[in-house]
């Protein structure tokens, strides 16, 4: 059971959070001039790479303060190395992303 | 009194002023405080214990600890009763019960033993595969064979014991009591750091209770662990947790431990746990597990009076039971020649020691001569000889060869018991839960750990380190080392202290040479009866990886997972292919490193207590009213309250008819409710629902649909305008949360830049529906400070007022199709509401309507609901696509543009009759042309809601067709295969009741 740090609430068990798959995705911007199966909303929607190693993730602090947060994770070990809040870099020092700031 | 011949006079670690009485397959058994239920077998000279799983072979207690493959017994009766429990571990109480397994009608006769005996040369690796996946199949044999084969049966009845879950958090942890770990213990314990010692024993010491030959500071190793133990007790930042098996090891420094609190106690007082699952987030760890000694292998190497020679010494030294008054030890490696030297000291004859290596370590075999112990360097064990205990066994000179040549080179040997060892076998299991291999050291000759975190530290056998000075400086050290690696640098002012002890060397080859070829069964996996025979076929066959070893022949599984068997099963398999046991490697250690109780792991959360229940606050008067509740995701709702024990049926259409023709309460507490503020608000609203929001006036509401981005419908609800910048939105019940946490994605992560926020509050509203043609005259019994005149609060009007005096939304929106309202009060005072509007409606025959009356209303009205909105469906295809706004982009709104989504070809809803106006139409059922036609039959699409109408008197259905509108009028069958059934339909609107809405706007 992974201890995830939540930028609001420090260190807690997996068991508060649940996932919410890949951080580095871009959702298309809002547009009223595309076309159905839009190349860029079929990537976003369908398409995840399945990276061996740094992997950045959404989780949510579900059972807690129900935050979004990213978090920096190895696929190989589950080391997790860092998290932020949403669009922020969970590698920069901690502190850096201090939602407080 | 019964009797216990081979129990010693004096000595060993026993309560001799405490005895007990057990009660073993019917027989009394006694013992003392401090003995198991297999040193009191033992003692009592019970040596036939167990049948083997396969073959049904007579078997005895192997070991003295947690790896025992053979002594498995059901302990407790009734509904307490536990199988496949291991009798090593199972401590001597007053009035414990236990069962022997796999034998009928007794151990001693077992009758399936006689008729599989003769058989058992067939049954060899890959047997039941290959004969039975045949014929009738694996599904027809399979429980056949399990019945003949197997453990001990669980009870039937719910478990009567209580278990508990804690979360535990220290500095170190420390797993194993022994030496190692006790000074690793010790020494963090002065540092101030918190620690956990646990140990699955109910005493700590590990082989420091077992040995005779070990002194600390002078006197014997038993007594220093005492102190120890007491010092530790002692100190305020030390937890001893005596009786816990650590078995698993998971992510981030997370331990699991099973602590077994009354497992001990027959009778255990009733607010006490049976067992207690800790799972302990620790900063370091250190492994001070032992090691697990192996034993020999040769034919008849299974017959009880067989077992590993450090048990032996175990069951002498603490537990004063003589294995055997006549003795040969089969030493593998020099650690055996201690139990000559223990048992030859406590009287009982040594006829033997067969060191099957050759050259004898003078080191070892000089107190041999001391004693007149023959010393056979060089011979092997060719068999043994005995019904269900051993008599006596044949050894020969010689390499493997030689040995099994008639001649002068063999000897039969007079005994009741074999001691064995092939060395021991670091107990590393938990190092590689997380996935990280276990390394061959060639110099000890033996897996050891692999690379580990600096945090985690390794001690004592664990470590591949014998001796007791070893043990305790390196506990020391591993203590010091995990801490540092945590972070924790500290001094450590603990010393060891002095030891003495046998200077045995460790480093012996694990796996002694084998007499090949043999014969008779040489058991590798007693607990599976994979024999050297399997392996060797296995390898020929192709199985030359270890995991495709073990699932073929079944070695290192069952309830033991070979903790005796892999190291030798592996290394003949490699020397079968001509490999090192470095390069045929191991198999995968993963949790739990023994059995580990499922109510263990259940906890509390058992029974009632498996999931929360949500109620609304209304829920008291539902149950006085003898509602009949049903579940909805969590909720408690109730489907009818029947009145003189009518049944659904009659219940729900009595309902239905008092609300379309006088006026009926539903309780819709339920529904999400999502708060939404802010000057992007309305912004926020248009980009997750399909219609637009930005014109809707304030105190108006209005129905939304949402989609998923891949443009399948997900949601739907009414959403209220209640201020400039305020919104209330509902969801439906069932997707309240994950609604909720897809607003709180989609202003977080997707459009930070919207000044909106979202809040959850489902739970601070009590809602309830107030529906039928005197909803309005019930209503303004009750309402003050607004005006309900449809032209002042017209359909979908939405406004504050007082509802018996409490402040409160009230909305003109209806599911049923009626006139109806919608009353919002604080949680708090929704009963007290409830009861109002209940009292106001009394004079015009109000009733309370469930779930069931709800569902055949909206059916009537076409509404769609759960079946409909099953994430398979667009807008268009449930008739909603005019909502869909081409002025504004939304999630979902260009991917259901797709070419698939938008053919015309889908299944539409549609609404269907039975064509003879009185068969009910089966739910689940598909709509075909032809239902003779031979199968498969096409289906146009399925049937998903259906009900007896009591408004329309007949009963009716919704479902999706193929080109749906355009059959309007037309005739299918709604067939059911599954149920027999075949209904002819006639394909109608799916508006049966009130299409143009007028009974709802008056």
């Amino acid at each position: 059971m992974l201890l995830i740090p939540c930028p609001w609430c420090g260190p807690r068990a997996q068991t508060e959070f649940h996932y919410g798959g890949d951080a580095s995705l871009r959702r298309p911007a809002l547009s009223t001039a595309r076309t159905p199966a839009d190349p860029a909303l079929v990537d976003y929607v369908y398409l995840r790479d399945n990276p061996k190693g740094l992997h950045q993730e959404h989780w949510q602090h579900a059972a807690g303060c129900g935050q979004w947060l990213v978090v920096a994770r190895d696929t190989r070990s589950h080391a997790i190395l860092g998290s932020a809040p949403p669009g922020g870099d969970p590698l920069s020092p901690p502190g850096t992303d201090d939602p407080a700031a | 009194m019964t009797d216990t011949p081979l129990r010693l006079p004096t000595g060993g670690l026993i309560d001799r002023s405490a005895p007990v009485r057990m009660t073993v397959d019917g027989l009394p058994v006694e013992g003392f405080a401090g003995d198991t239920l297999a040193s009191a077998l033992l003692a009592a000279g019970i040596k036939l214990t167990g049948r083997s799983f396969k073959y049904h072979r007579p078997r005895g207690t192997l070991s003295a600890g947690p790896e025992e493959p053979n002594s498995l017994f059901t302990i407790g009766t009734g509904d307490r009763a536990t199988p496949n429990v291991r009798a090593t571990l199972v401590e001597a109480a007053d009035g414990l019960v236990a069962e022997s397994q796999n034998a009928w009608p007794s151990l001693a006769l077992d009758v399936q033993g006689l008729l599989t005996a003769p058989a058992g040369r067939f049954l060899s690796a890959g047997f039941y595969y290959k004969t039975f996946m045949g014929g009738p199949g694996w599904r027809v044999w399979e429980p056949l064979i399990r019945r003949a084969a197997g453990l001990g049966p669980p009870p039937q009845a719910p478990d009567p014991d209580a278990y508990d879950h804690r979360y535990d958090h220290c500095d170190l942890l420390v797993v194993g009591g022994g030496a190692a770990g006790l000074a690793a213990a010790l020494s963090a314990a002065e540092t101030g750091a918190r620690v956990i010692l646990c140990d699955e024993r109910a005493q700590l010491g590990g082989r420091l209770l077992a040995e005779g030959d070990l002194a600390i500071d002078g006197r014997p190793a038993h007594r220093w662990t005492a102190e120890a133990a007491a010092l530790l007790d002692r100190a305020d930042t030390v937890t001893v947790l005596p009786r816990t098996t650590a078995f698993g090891f998971y992510d981030d420094r997370l331990v699991g431990l099973l602590e077994r609190v009354a497992d001990h106690d027959p009778a255990p007082p009733p607010h006490r746990p049976r067992l207690r699952l800790r799972l302990v987030r620790t900063g370091a760890l250190v492994l001070a597990t032992g090691a697990i000694e192996q034993p020999v292998v040769f034919p008849g190497n299974d017959r009880p009076g067989v077992m590993l020679a450090g048990a032996v010494r175990t069951y002498l030294h603490q537990y004063a039971v003589l294995g055997g008054r006549r003795a040969v030890i089969v030493a593998g490696c020099d650690d055996a020649y201690r139990t000559a030297v223990s048992l030859a000291d406590a009287g009982a004859a040594v006829a033997a020691v067969v060191d099957p290596r050759g050259r004898p370590n003078p080191a070892v075999a000089g107190p041999l001569a001391d004693r007149d112990i023959p010393l056979f360097a060089g011979w092997q064990v060719r068999r043994t000889i005995g019904g269900q205990a051993v008599r006596a066994v044949e050894i020969g000179r010689g390499d493997a060869a030689e040995a099994v040549d008639d001649g002068p080179g063999r000897r039969r040997i007079a005994c009741d018991l074999v001691a064995l060892s092939a060395g021991w076998a670091p107990a590393i299991h938990l190092t590689s839960h997380l996935g990280v291999k276990p390394r061959w050291d060639a110099g000890l000759g033996t897996f050891v750990a692999g690379d580990q975190p600096p945090w985690l530290q390794l001690a004592g056998t664990a470590a591949g380190r014998c001796r007791l000075a070893d043990a305790l400086a390196g506990g020391r050290e591993a203590a010091r080392l995990a801490l540092e690696g945590a972070g924790r640098d500290m001094a450590i002012g603990w010393l060891p202290p002095r030891t003495a002890g046998p200077a045995v060397d460790p480093r012996q080859p694990l796996v002694s040479p084998l007499p090949v070829p043999l014969r008779g069964k040489a058991f590798v996996d007693f607990q599976n009866d994979v024999t050297v025979g399997d392996i060797g076929q296995a390898a020929r066959e192709g199985y030359e990886s270890v995991e495709h070893l073990k699932r073929y022949t079944t070695l290192g599984m069952g309830t033991d997972q070979g903790k005796t068997a892999n190291p030798i099963g592996l290394t003949l398999l490699g020397a079968q292919l001509g490999k090192d046991p470095a390069a045929t490697g191991i198999t995968t250690f993963r949790p739990p490193y023994t059995p580990v109780e499922v109510g263990a792991l259940a906890g509390r959360t058992a029974g009632a207590h498996f999931r929360p229940e949500r109620w609304s606050p209304i829920h008291p008067w539902h149950a006085a009213a003898g509602a009949v509740m049903t579940d909805a995701g969590l909720w408690k709702r109730p489907w009818y309250y029947p009145h003189d024990g009518d049944d659904l049926a009659a219940a729900s259409h009595r309902e239905v008819r008092a609300v379309r023709t006088g006026v009926g309460l539903c309780d819709v507490t339920t529904l999400g409710k999502i708060d939404i503020q802010g000057p992007d608000a309305a912004e926020l609203l248009n980009r997750l629902y399909i219609n637009g929001w930005s014109a809707l006036p304030v105190g108006r509401a209005r129905y939304g649909v949402m989609l998923r981005e891949d443009g399948l419908v997900w949601d739907d609800g009414t959403t209220t305008r209640l201020g400039d910048q305020h919104y209330l939105m509902t969801t439906t019940t069932a997707h309240a949360v994950p609604v909720m946490s897809w607003l709180d994605y989609a202003c977080q992560v997707l459009w930070p830049e919207l000044q909106v926020h979202v809040t959850s509050v489902t739970e601070s509203w009590a809602a309830i529906a107030v529906a039928g043609p005197k909803s309005r005259r019930l209503l303004a019994r009750v309402v003050d400070g607004l005006d309900l005149s449809t032209r002042a609060f017209p359909f979908m009007a939405a406004g504050v007022c007082r509802v018996a005096g409490v402040p409160a939304r009230l909305f003109r929106i209806s599911f049923s199709g009626e006139l109806a309202y919608e009353v919002a009060v604080p949680s708090t005072e929704g009963l007290r509401v409830w009861e109002a509007l209940m009292a106001a409606g009394a004079a015009d025959g109000a009733v309370a309507y469930g779930l069931e009356a709800l569902a055949i209303m909206r059916i009537e009205k076409g509404h769609v609901a759960g079946p409909e909105l099953n994430g398979r469906t667009t807008a268009d295809d449930l008739g909603l696509g005019r909502l869909m706004s081409g002025k504004k982009d939304f999630v979902g709104r260009w991917l259901a543009g797709r070419a698939a989504f938008t053919d015309p070809g889908r299944p539409k809803l549609v609404g269907l009759t039975p064509v003879d106006g009185r068969t009910p139409i089966p739910a689940g059922a598909h709509l075909v042309d032809d239902p003779r036609a031979p199968p498969p039959i096409p289906s146009l699409g399925p049937v998903t809601s259906v009900c007896t109408s009591p408004t329309l008197g007949h009963p009716i259905a919704l479902g999706f067709l193929e080109r749906g509108r355009d059959r309007m009028g037309h005739r299918l069958h709604a067939h059911d295969p599954l149920r027999g059934r075949t209904v002819a339909v006639e394909i109608v609107s799916p508006h049966f009741y009130d299409p143009a809405g007028e009974r709802m706007r008056v």
